[in-house]
């Protein structure tokens, strides 16, 4: 990693450590009798070992001027080992959580494995570790070929992704330790959500340098996405976050907002988290990877960016729908709700659009697991968006709030959605980022693609059906008036799909595994490709099906 | 202060509503703008070309 830095940069990443060391030791000694004391020892400790790497390939020889000729592709490497990593790591945790609401002693007494600390790993290590991992990969690797341009520099890249591992690592670490402000989905506490304002700012900065230097005149749909992602993003991480600390050496901050306000401004993130963060950043790996794995370009163009205006234009105002029945007045809701009903429109545009650029090549998505990876995430993508738009109507809403069925949902976007496209984008980057032919075993992202869908279905079903349960109880009266079923009733009742949710999930964490086995092995042991010039994307291992030329687009002037 | 919480929302629902749909307009105007159809097409298709590459 080392050696593709200048001196010059080299010399940066040093400064770039030792500062940040040096502001590791001032919190730790500032918060010797508080918890964000190990965050600073963590940080410090964290900043010494880069030093010492930094330092090993110091005199390296430096990369020479034929560099440039070549996409700086480093960053996204790394990413997506890292993005595996949390994979395993979220996906573990998620099925212990789920093991949990099956067997409650599965804490062992002890603090940090308390339903209420683990959760939030969960959620963190999937959504930002595995998520924001591919996404940053993936967008570093989309933007230099679809702008023919190579990254601007050699080190800003890799303090994006470090640093945000180093957010990640801070978020998961400290809920362990009990340090939380307790929003869901941004958890972390003033100084970690600052450091990643820092990060995320370059983030913004270098796709904006690469996308300066384009020979390309038009910019790719797919980069739309993805600026629309760091870009909201970036807003809304720094309004919702918007805090006071108690003091500089105390992890405990109080929020800028109160009561309705408060609430109404976490959902506006929450939701926007869901649109900007887990919606808009994957159509932008959708709109790329689907038609280049297919070989077609996209069924229309122009739909794509009409969804694209027509999703970031509606997504705003939809957060509103998480505060149905609330202090939150009236009119707030009912726009929330309208809103996200008119969500459907561009939605199902871009669910349509990708599945109908699959026309011409089904027998593609038949032979080939990557491809259907994707294809299903689409068909998920549009089965979610259907349910997310339901659920927001009031009426459905008072039956689904607070129940599994809400879990469900989530689910279907979460393992369905999001993480189908992740894995299929990923298996087909994976040999064109490290130069070989295809995968090391075909087989293997196979049984990875059944044991996902299987997976996802079980966790859904088991979801939908408790969910509807518990709505139903607790909304059913005695004939003198009084509630039916107590809490403890619904619970019990809710045991069976429990275990069917945590068996679901361990089918989909068991897949993530052998994911990571098969990506690990094509790194380390399947024999080098055909080397670049040429045609240096390989192809997938189908393009030798007889009468199907790989990419013909009809018309291009 | 003298921004009153009547004010804010007269705003959000009548500003709101026209700028939302006056955006929708351009966008659409832009998609359909007959000359952009070239540049469209050629964008879907540019990412199947298997340069890989940066142009110098």
């Amino acid at each position: 990693m080392i050696g593709q830095l200048t001196r010059t940069e080299r010399q940066i990443a040093l400064v770039i450590l030792i500062c940040v060391a040096a502001f590791g030791l001032a919190i730790a000694a500032a918060g010797k009798d508080d918890p964000i004391g190990a965050h600073g020892w963590l940080i410090m400790v964290l900043c010494i070992f880069g030093v010492f790497g930094v330092i090993s390939g110091y005199f390296a020889p430096e990369p020479s001027e034929e560099r440039l000729d070549s996409y700086y592709d480093e960053p996204s490497r790394v990413g997506i080992v890292l993005s595996m990593a949390w994979a395993a790591l979220g996906l573990f945790v998620g099925d212990w959580v789920a093991w949990l609401m099956v067997d409650p002693a599965l804490t062992f007494d002890a603090a940090w494995a308390s339903y209420g600390r683990l959760r939030p790993v969960h959620t963190t290590a999937v959504i930002f570790g595995f998520g924001g991992n591919a996404l940053i990969a993936t967008s570093f690797y989309v933007m230099q070929r679809t702008s023919r341009a190579r990254l601007p520099d050699q080190l800003s890249p890799l303090f994006v992704l470090l640093g945000y591992n180093l957010f990640c690592l801070l978020a998961v670490s400290g809920y362990l330790l009990g340090i939380t402000q307790s929003k869901e989905y941004a958890e972390p506490e003033w100084y970690a959500d600052l450091w990643l304002v820092i990060v995320w700012v370059t983030y913004f900065v270098v796709y904006l340098r690469t996308l300066a230097r384009r020979k390309e005149p038009h910019i790719y749909v797919a980069n739309w996405y993805y600026m629309a992602f760091i870009l909201v993003v970036a807003m809304l991480h720094i309004v919702n976050n918007l805090s006071v600390p108690v003091s500089f050496g105390s992890a405990k901050s109080y929020s800028l907002f109160s009561g309705v306000q408060d609430a109404m401004t976490q959902w506006w993130y929450g939701h926007n988290a869901v649109a900007f963060f887990l919606t808009a950043g994957f159509l932008g790996m959708l709109y790329y990877f689907l038609p280049k794995r297919a070989g077609r370009p996209l069924f229309s163009y122009r739909l794509s960016i009409i969804s694209f205006w027509g999703i970031t234009f509606l997504y705003m105002w939809a957060g509103s729908h998480h505060l149905h029945y609330t202090a939150l007045p009236q009119w707030v809701q009912t726009l929330g709700m309208t809103f996200s009903v008119m969500l459907l429109v561009p939605s199902w545009a871009s669910a349509a659009n990708a599945l109908l650029t699959l026309n011409g090549a089904w027998h593609r998505v038949r032979d080939d697991a990557t491809l259907r990876f994707m294809m299903v995430a689409a068909v998920f993508y549009g089965l979610s968006t259907f349910e997310g738009s339901f659920m927001a109507i009031r009426p459905v809403n008072a039956l689904s709030h607070y129940t599994d069925w809400t879990v469900g949902h989530v689910h279907a976007g979460a393992l369905g959605w999001v993480a189908m496209i992740t894995f299929g984008s990923i298996y087909a980057i994976v040999p064109w980022l490290w130069k070989r032919e295809r995968m090391h075993s075909d087989r293997l992202v196979e049984v990875h693609f059944w044991l996902a869908l299987a997976g996802t279905i079980i966790y859904v079903i088991a979801m939908w059906n408790s969910g509807i349960i518990q709505g139903l109880m607790w909304r059913t009266y005695s004939t003198s008036g009084t509630l039916a079923y107590s809490f403890v009733d619904s619970l019990i009742a809710m045991k069976p799909y429990y275990i069917a949710r945590a068996i679901g999930g361990l089918l989909f964490l068991i897949g993530g595994l052998v994911g990571c086995y098969n990506i690990w092995m094509t790194i380390r042991t399947a024999p080098r490709g055909v080397s670049e010039p040429s045609i240096a994307i390989p192809e997938a291992p189908l393009a030798v099906i007889p009468g199907r030329p790989g990419a013909a687009p009809q018309s291009a002037e | 202060m003298g921004v009153t919480y009547d004010e804010v929302v007269w705003f959000s629902k009548t500003f709101g509503l026209f700028y939302l749909i006056g955006f929708s307009a351009l966008v659409l105007v832009y998609v359909y703008w007959p000359s952009n159809k070239a540049t469209f097409e050629r964008a879907a298709a540019a990412i199947l070309h298997d340069e890989d590459k940066p142009c110098r």
